[in-house]
């Protein structure tokens, strides 16, 4: 094994191990998308309506300001992760690959800290 | 390195021909691209409001509604829209589960499965509206708007 470059150092080493954690990452996600949204749909179509009301009573109830914040974290990665995917299929140019990277990441922690926030604020009683 | 420039280059979209499997899959894409844009800014421009108070919930639903509460037209495409999208990139994704999982290759099955999760995120968005908006529709075709 050599010591001198980049190559001959990881030769013989095998895989990092990591190839496959962004993909079993989608997947995971997807799977649990698959229950937390459907409780979200399920759960807006049996609500009378969707007036101020109607919405901040019904985000107010610990289960539904819990599972609703699972929900935010959960969609929020999924989406950054398939649209890094996209992103790195399509834009060829590694400089804006870069920047839009950077900008997918900033909007999947930006929107899930507002929405986070958001239920936080109305479970707890603070809504205006 | 010198190449035939009248040979595609392969992979290549516009080289072969379309079928379901790749509709399915650039569908897949479009869909999810929309869902965590306009979905995801929907979604958080959606709690912030709720969040702020019930003026600014108004002013939001008032972006989607007509003054008696009924839905109109941006409300119609946006969220027409997005349910259309939220259909077809779960009934892929639930198809990619199976894919994962190594079966449903063999071309028919593959053909057949494809076929089946366009046509059903068509009809299933169709029939998710037709049941929203039935009481509605009701009343319309009774002469009472």
């Amino acid at each position: 094994m050599g010591t001198g470059t980049g190559l001959g150092r990881v030769r013989g080493l095998g895989s990092a191990k990591q190839g496959a954690h962004h993909w079993w990452q989608q997947r995971l996600t997807a799977a649990a998308n698959v229950l937390l949204i459907s409780w979200f749909f399920l759960s807006l179509l049996r609500l009378p309506n969707l007036t101020y009301p109607v919405i901040t009573d019904w985000l107010s109830t610990p289960l539904v300001a819990i599972a609703m914040i699972l929900l935010t974290a959960n969609v929020f990665w999924h989406l950054r992760l398939g649209l890094q995917v996209v992103i790195e299929d399509y834009i060829e140019n590694e400089a804006t690959k870069l920047a839009v990277i950077l900008l997918i990441n900033f909007y999947a922690a930006g929107g899930a800290a507002v929405a986070i926030f958001s239920i936080a604020k109305i479970a707890f009683g603070g809504a205006a | 390195m010198s190449r035939n420039p009248d040979r595609p280059l392969s992979p290549h979209l516009m080289h072969w021909k379309w079928g379901p499997h790749m509709l399915v899959s650039i569908l897949h894409r479009m869909a999810g691209i929309g869902l965590a844009i306009v979905g995801g800014l929907l979604f958080a421009w959606w709690l912030l409001s709720a969040a702020s108070g019930e003026a600014a919930y108004e002013s939001f639903l008032d972006w989607f509604t007509v003054e008696s509460g009924a839905i109109n037209i941006v409300g119609v495409i946006i969220c027409g829209g997005l349910t259309w999208a939220f259909f077809q990139h779960l009934f892929n994704g639930l198809r990619h589960f199976v894919l994962d999982m190594g079966a449903g290759y063999e071309l028919k099955t593959n053909r057949r499965w494809a076929l089946i999760v366009v046509w059903g995120a068509i009809l299933a968005t169709l029939g998710l509206w037709l049941w929203l908006l039935w009481p509605a529709l009701v009343n319309i075709s009774a002469g009472e708007f």
